[in-house]
């Protein structure tokens, strides 16, 4: 009788429980709305450079597939979430959405019919977007091409395809927030951590998320893994061999590339594709955060920084060309890396020749410094792609060619000549790993496509 | 430095230095004249031929890389009397205008066919991607691979023979 008791205590205690989880976790649905009539073309114009700040066209855009219409497939450690339709098509995109439902879906990441959203969409950021700014990329987006594309469902497994249990993940790591400004900042540098960490969500891939998903607020920026490339440390921790500073982050974060730091690439290289449309002043203020979350390099880091300029300048020694046919005296050794460095990288990253055609020299290589060699293995392999109609860094890939062990011992070299920082323990692993394909990697073009569809966002850089 | 190299199916011993790239060996020591200097930098493709069947950029690979791997070029894939499936493809559709891009082109079309002589043209097309043609004759090319692929598929057909292929 006891026994029974308790199991029908614990039942009810249960389902109020649930019910209360349910009432919890449940959202209205936001009447959908008529098509808005024409909006200030201003505000759309707004929208159209926060949008770039908020990199929506690359999660929102398939490769080959139409701008905004979505489909990209995201792969996360718990399955396949694939990006939604966020083109004003009434039927499969977000054309019933009032601008109130879509303010709901970046602050709360609520749809308009009251799902939750997956946390793919990163709205632990964009619950930082002033109303304003929203309504303007609401305004924005209501005036793309309306497309009628229906992305693939999600694959999630189950108890996870149920959205509700996103609400206890909300309950968990998610607080709705204002961007409060700091009083003892410059505008500056408010600005820039607004447009940080709200809209340009950079914490999605620079910080390492826990278990669950979600940031660990303790690593803020710390350098994460993602898509295949390791995102760098931002933080104190950065491994860029000479320091970056406003200037110099400001300049690559518009470009994709920089002198003393190297190319963006893997899913950095739509990032500086966006930002090269936007106004300079905001790029600047992003620049002015995040060079001030680095902090001020100590007096160590910037002689330990001349000493790579001296390095780099003097391995200028092949005439101003990057041509083939300007071949480097072999480097005479039994090193397999040695030569392999010698005879097919030192013709272009020895040239002399600057950036963005001439090879970068390694000892500034970010790549060749950091904590894993997952990037420079993936750069290695498939280079950098072209992209169209514009003046940017490119390389060939040498997938092909290298032998695994060539590969391998290529990046052992490197190491050990181009860096100070101890010899990585994972090469063989990680060389193996992206060989077979069982490490996926993505590729973009430094115009920001996987392949290269026209997205109709990019525009040409602000002159 | 002597160096053995395996190029359609021959071996071939050359005095070279290791980091002479692989397009002035084929050209200059093997007389294989089919793959093309043109941008010296891997961006253009005129030199691509297959390593163990991966199309490659002849000109900014060593030879030092190649040391037991197989070297196809476009003279391995027939010849005059007998061209290949490929060449007999490109002569039909006549896709060469100038047709300086035009070994690079078979070769990295005879790479993707090999993998799947079913290939779309969506598929060609990316395959195609580094491939640079200057004259504007793209259209005939994707027609030439098309064509290809149709004739590599009806010659692995059950009961297709040498005649009937021709």
């Amino acid at each position: 009788m006891t026994a029974l008791r308790l199991f029908l205590a614990l039942l009810l205690v249960l389902v109020v429980g649930c019910i209360g989880f349910v009432a919890y976790g449940w959202r209205s649905e936001i009447d959908p709305v008529a098509r808005p009539g024409q909006p200030d073309p201003a505000l759309v114009q707004r929208g159209a450079q926060l949008a770039a700040i908020g990199n929506c066209n690359v999660c929102h855009t398939a490769p080959g597939g139409e701008p905004f219409a979505g489909g990209l497939a995201l792969p996360t450690p718990f399955g396949t979430i694939y990006s939604t339709n966020i083109t004003p098509d009434r039927e499969t995109g977000i054309g019933t959405w009032s601008a109130e439902a879509f303010i709901r879906s970046m602050r709360e990441g609520v749809d308009r019919e009251g799902n939750h959203l997956y946390p793919a969409f990163p709205y632990d950021h964009f619950t930082l977007v002033t109303d304003e700014d929203n309504r303007a990329l609401h305004a924005y987006l209501m005036t793309r091409e309306p497309v009628r594309y229906v992305p693939p469902p999600n694959e999630l497994p189950f108890p996870l395809d149920n959205r509700l249990l996103v609400a206890g993940w909300k309950l968990l790591f998610f607080d709705e927030a204002d961007h409060q400004p700091d009083s003892g900042q410059d505008e500056a540098w408010n600005r820039g951590r607004y447009l940080a960490e709200g809209l340009g969500h950079c914490g999605a891939c620079h910080t390492p998320r826990n278990r669950l998903g979600a940031e660990q607020e303790d690593r803020h920026f710390d350098g994460a893994e993602i898509e295949g490339w390791h995102a760098y440390a931002i933080d104190q921790t950065s491994a860029a061999p000479i320091p970056w500073n406003v200037d110099s982050l400001a300049d690559y974060l518009r470009r994709g590339w920089h002198a003393e730091h190297g190319v963006a690439r893997g899913p950095m290289a739509p990032v500086t594709a966006n930002l090269g449309s936007v106004d300079p002043a905001d790029v600047r203020a992003i620049a002015t955060y995040v060079a001030a979350t680095m902090g001020d390099p100590g007096p160590e880091r910037l002689a330990r920084a001349e000493q790579v300029r001296d390095a780099a300048s003097g391995t200028g020694r092949l005439a101003q060309s990057a041509d083939s046919l300007a071949v480097p005296a072999t480097a005479a050794s039994d090193d397999v890396g040695a030569a392999v460095y010698a005879s097919a990288c030192a013709i272009c990253h020895e040239s002399g020749r600057p950036l963005p055609f001439g090879g970068l020299d390694l000892h500034l290589s970010t790549a060749v410094n950091g904590p894993n060699p997952q990037n420079i293995i993936n750069v290695t392999l498939f280079g950098l792609p072209a992209s169209e109609g514009e003046a940017a860094p490119v390389m060939p890939g040498f997938a092909g060619t290298l032998s695994q062990q060539q590969l391998v011992a290529l990046m052992n070299h490197l190491r050990g000549s181009f860096s100070e920082q101890p010899a990585w323990t994972d090469v063989e692993e990680r060389v193996a790993r992206t060989l077979s394909g069982e490490q996926p990697v993505s590729i973009y073009t430094s115009d920001g496509m996987q392949h290269a569809p026209a997205t109709g966002m990019r525009t040409k850089p602000w002159p | 430095m002597a160096v053995t190299l395996s190029v359609n199916g021959q071996s071939h011993t050359v005095e070279s230095e290791l980091d002479t790239p692989l397009l002035y060996v084929l050209r200059d020591d093997l007389g294989l004249n089919g793959a093309k200097y043109g941008c010296g930098l891997g961006q253009c493709g005129s030199c691509t031929v297959l390593v163990d069947g991966a199309p490659v950029f002849s000109c900014v690979t060593p030879i030092l890389l190649l040391e037991g791997r197989e070297i196809t070029t476009v003279e391995g894939l027939g010849t005059v009397d007998e061209p290949g499936p490929m060449q007999r493809a490109f002569i039909e559709e006549q896709a060469a205008q100038c047709g300086y891009c035009i070994p690079g082109m078979m070769m990295r079309a005879q790479a993707l066919l090999e993998r799947n002589p079913s290939a779309g043209d969506a598929e060609i097309r990316a395959a195609l991607e580094p491939n640079l043609c200057r004259c504007g004759t793209h259209m005939r090319i994707l027609k030439a691979v098309r064509r290809a692929g149709q004739l590599m598929q009806s010659a692995a057909a059950p009961g297709a023979s040498e005649g009937a292929a021709s």
